[in-house]
């Protein structure tokens, strides 16, 4: 454990609200480990009916992107239309694109 | 004995019955809910919360039936919150103060092990409406007992302090567990009738399935032979009034309220 004795640490959570649909991250929490993060998350996150799966994750196992770093990162996509799929025609029989 | 008579009879001891399982889970609810807003941590306050209102579902389930058999135009409110305190049949365990965390979790878990082991033989009730209500409360109280005992481990196996508090909630609160056992009037009644649970029967499962998670919380089993008893015949410790005038205040204030 850390030397902070009364600071849980903090835990992403990601629920799957029905079969077939991804996780999607739902939020975060303070557990004092992995079983706790599941028991407080269905506690906190799913006490409505919101969800049939959970996974949990140790915020500091995340490697987030730097905002700084946000003009190279994601800028150069903007004005590159020509990389979404939309300039094909398509078969009238194909239905779900 | 003509049949009328045995029919009343039936349904007092039925009626009598289901307060006995209802108002453990009424005032344990009430206690519970005592913490929002006050739990150690966000989360364990939501559990907490979340918990009290398994249990308040459960008994609306059960005064709504109690309600149909007394017949007397009395409602679920009426039997949940307008009785004196001589007329609550819940066990002593359940009224017991939120002395602190361990308490809290003590308590539940004792009374938690007894829920379970007793709403799955009251599944069997040749009285569909109890085993309807047992089998949905269940799912519930399957969970209950898997927060309680963790939290047992997690502060019997934590700490030093942890541990201290733990077993000296333990220690205080044992003296609470034997009163499930000894049954009353309308509970050997309606075990005799296939309607109610052989309480006595659960007796060693219950001291097993205790004794097992407090080994693995490195925490001692009591050895006390001493029981309190009293609140299944309406004999409630101090605490009760003071849990019942928070519980009843707003019908009692404006009756018949309604949100």
């Amino acid at each position: 454990m850390s030397e902070n004795k009364k600071n849980w640490p903090l835990w992403e959570i990601f629920v799957r609200s029905k079969n077939g649909l991804e996780h999607r991250h739902f939020g975060s929490l303070h557990a004092a480990d992995a079983d706790m993060a599941l028991e407080n998350a269905r506690d906190v996150y799913t006490r409505r009916n919101e969800g049939v799966s959970i996974w949990v994750v140790e915020s500091k196992n995340i490697t987030a992107s730097n905002p700084e770093h946000n003009a190279e990162m994601f800028e150069p996509a903007k004005d590159k239309i020509y990389r979404h799929p939309t300039f094909y025609d398509l078969p009238d029989e194909v239905k779900h694109m | 004995m003509n049949n009328e008579q045995g029919d009343s009879r039936l349904r007092g001891n039925l009626y009598n019955y289901i307060l006995t399982i209802a108002d453990n889970s009424l005032i344990l609810g009430q206690r519970m809910g005592e913490l929002c807003g006050h739990g150690p941590s966000l989360e364990t306050d939501i559990a907490c919360t979340n918990i009290s209102l398994d249990l308040l579902g459960q008994v609306r389930s059960y005064y709504q039936y109690a309600a149909k058999i007394a017949g007397d135009g009395r409602t679920e409110d009426d039997i949940a919150m307008l009785r004196t305190e001589r007329e609550y049949v819940n066990v002593l365990l359940v009224e017991q103060p939120n002395t602190d965390f361990a308490y809290t979790i003590a308590r539940h878990f004792l009374f938690d092990i007894f829920h379970f082991l007793f709403l799955t033989e009251l599944q069997k009730s040749k009285d569909l409406t109890l085993a309807a209500i047992a089998k949905k409360s269940l799912k519930e109280v399957s969970y209950h007992e898997r927060f309680t005992s963790d939290w047992i481990k997690r502060l019997g196996d934590g700490t030093e302090e942890s541990h201290q508090k733990m077993q000296t909630a333990i220690d205080d609160l044992w003296a609470y567990t034997d009163e499930f056992f000894n049954p009353t009037s309308a509970e050997k009644a309606m075990a005799e009738e296939g309607i109610g649970v052989d309480i006595t029967a659960l007796k060693k499962k219950y001291y097993d399935t205790v004794s097992e998670v407090l080994e693995e919380a490195t925490l001692k089993v009591p050895e006390s032979k001493y029981f309190h008893k009293g609140g299944k015949q309406g004999i409630h410790s101090e605490h009760m009034g003071f849990l019942l005038a928070e519980l009843q205040y707003m019908q009692r204030t404006y009756p018949n309220l309604e949100w």
